[in-house]
């Protein structure tokens, strides 16, 4: 396949991933504006004015940032988790796989995708918070890499999740036993310093808290952990499950027997 | 003598230790209408997603229009056009979705793959049908939806896996046309199918398979000739009760106004109605009893083919 022809594929697969979850938007667009809005209300607006400061920041403000990084991991990795197996469990992935297009154009049209919609719900997310606070940007460049870096990494979370499940049960476990319960204890809500120093190492086993603590810097110029080391570490985990995931694309007896 | 498909030695043992090829050696000429043919299990679906990628082989070689597939399977892929024989398609799309989004992952421009689709859709007879979803299609629809899938980036190569189960014989019959007109205009064509009045009807070349190993690799007309024994069914004018003894080593009553009989090679239909005629019988009409070609498979593999292994 010339490079023009393996544009045009990965064009294709793009853009019928972002006509499919823009086509049930109700399912996937609504849902983390409504969830997101009573975060919002009930954490920042009705609890939080009684939390008081957090890092030296109001609650609300310290708390914008982390709920925009949740909506933007859970919709990027919902996205290639349910599209991806969907198309898996109802065979019209054997389109795509009997077609010419290489494996590397499948995958990375498959995490533009997931991207899209991460990013499309990061920014309604941004907008709804607009309500109930003023946000001050810190640095625009961190985070920008920093939004796509995470929705790059939690997209690919999502491919390979989807090659290995068989059921839609599969596609249901990750999130809810390992997506959730590490976005909630990876500093969304608090800061890390609010823990013993025991806790506190744990957490910091946790990779989510260095993407929530490197975006919210990226607002308010303050975070618990490296920059430069959350950089490496996304970027090192992005790799990682890039070459997982491009194995399982042309091993994978999920997908070939 | 160039070839369309090359395999040799091509084998497959799956995870479970099924050996599902043994060492297949399979030609297939440019050009040809092609039957692999053989019970269910004997290997033909393991071949066919070999070619697609979908299985993987564990040894032999593959060679399409020259092009070895574990050097360049995406140029190879690329002539190649597959209708497999479940339904694969998003039910959610439409027609047209699945058309055009099936011709961008063969890097066709948008413009040329709108018009293929119109193109095919229209051949098939599902234009009308375009803007619909795929899951409300009929059962022959979504099977000349597939073919026209499989056509859009102009194969040199279409392999068509049971296209017509399940559809009604006029469908079934416009397909063979259609299916004739595109072999007529140079596409090579490898057909399995379960209907042996399919592949005796459209092919010139057949392959049988059994236990995963090519039972027989020949031409349609010489297969045939292979054949000593033709079964006639005859509606006769008379009431019969009974046959002449004599007659019983070539024909049978199947009821008091229908005969059946058998034509040994070597034999003439003369000869079967010289002692009809003495006999006073006056035949209204004849028929051939059993598909030819499903007599020598029977013969060949111990089975017909829709058979569980």
């Amino acid at each position: 396949m010339n490079p023009f022809a393996m544009l045009i594929a990965f064009t294709t697969i793009l853009i019928k991933e972002v006509t499919r979850f823009t086509r049930i938007w109700q399912q996937t667009l609504v849902p983390p504006a409504i969830s997101t809005l009573l975060y919002f209300v009930i954490f920042g607006s009705l609890i939080g004015d009684r939390i008081g400061q957090m890092d030296g920041f109001d609650y609300m403000d310290f708390l914008v940032p982390g709920l925009i990084l949740m909506s933007v991991i859970n919709a990027s990795y919902q996205n290639v988790v349910s599209s991806f197996f969907g198309a898996k469990w109802g065979k019209s992935i054997e389109e795509l796989l009997v077609s010419p297009t290489p494996n590397l154009i499948i995958l990375l049209a498959y995490i533009s995708g997931g991207v899209t919609r991460g990013i499309l719900v990061g920014l309604i997310v941004t907008g709804i918070s607009l309500i109930f606070t003023d946000l001050n940007v810190f640095s625009v460049w961190v985070l920008g890499s920093v939004v796509i870096l995470t929705a790059v990494l939690f997209s690919l979370g999502g491919f390979v999740n989807a090659i290995f499940a068989k059921t839609f049960d599969d596609v249901a476990i990750v999130p809810t036993f390992v997506l959730l319960p590490l976005t909630y204890l990876g500093g969304v809500f608090y800061s890390i310093h609010l823990l013993s120093d025991f806790w506190q190492n744990i957490s910091k086993a946790n990779p989510i808290l260095y993407m929530v603590n490197t975006f919210r810097y990226g607002f308010l110029g303050i975070s618990d952990v490296s920059i430069g080391f959350s950089y490496l570490m996304i970027c090192g985990f992005i790799a990682v499950f890039f070459v997982i995931s491009l194995y399982l694309l042309s091993h994978s007896r999920g997908l070939r027997a | 003598m160039s070839y369309a498909l090359k395999t040799t030695g091509l084998a497959k043992t799956y995870h479970n230790g099924v050996n599902a090829l043994k060492g297949l050696d399979l030609s297939v000429q440019e050009g040809d209408f092609y039957a692999l043919l053989g019970p269910n299990g004997a290997g033909k679906s393991t071949v066919i997603g070999i070619l697609s990628s979908l299985v993987l082989k564990s040894s032999g070689r593959v060679e399409v229009f020259g092009v070895d597939i574990d050097s360049d399977f995406p140029k190879a892929k690329s002539f190649l056009g597959v209708v497999p024989q479940e339904f694969n398609f998003n039910i959610f799309e439409t027609p047209l979705q699945i058309i055009r989004n099936q011709a961008g992952y063969y890097g066709i421009d948008r413009r040329t793959a709108s018009e293929r689709t119109e193109k095919y859709l229209r051949l098939l007879r599902i234009w009308d049908k375009r803007n619909d979803r795929a899951g409300h299609l009929s059962g022959g629809m979504k099977r000349r939806l597939m073919i026209a899938r499989a056509l859009v980036h102009e194969p040199r190569l279409l392999i068509l896996d049971e296209p017509t189960a399940g559809v009604d014989i006029e469908i079934r019959r416009s397909m063979w046309e259609f299916l004739r007109n595109i072999n007529s205009a140079g596409t090579t064509i490898i057909l399995t199918t379960h209907y042996l009045e399919e592949a005796e009807n459209l092919c010139r070349h057949i392959g049988i398979i059994n236990h995963g190993e090519l039972v027989e690799n020949t031409s349609m007309r010489a297969l045939l000739r292979q054949l000593n024994l033709e079964t006639y069914v005859l509606d006769i004018e008379n009431t019969l009760d009974t046959l002449p003894t004599e007659w019983a080593d070539f024909a049978r009553l199947v009821d008091t106004s229908t005969l059946e009989v058998d034509v040994r090679s070597g034999q003439h239909l003369n000869d079967i109605y010289d002692a009809l005629s003495k006999a006073s019988i006056r035949v209204r009409s004849m028929r051939n009893k059993a598909n030819r070609l499903e007599q020598l498979f029977v013969g060949m593999v111990g089975k017909t083919p829709g058979d569980k292994p």
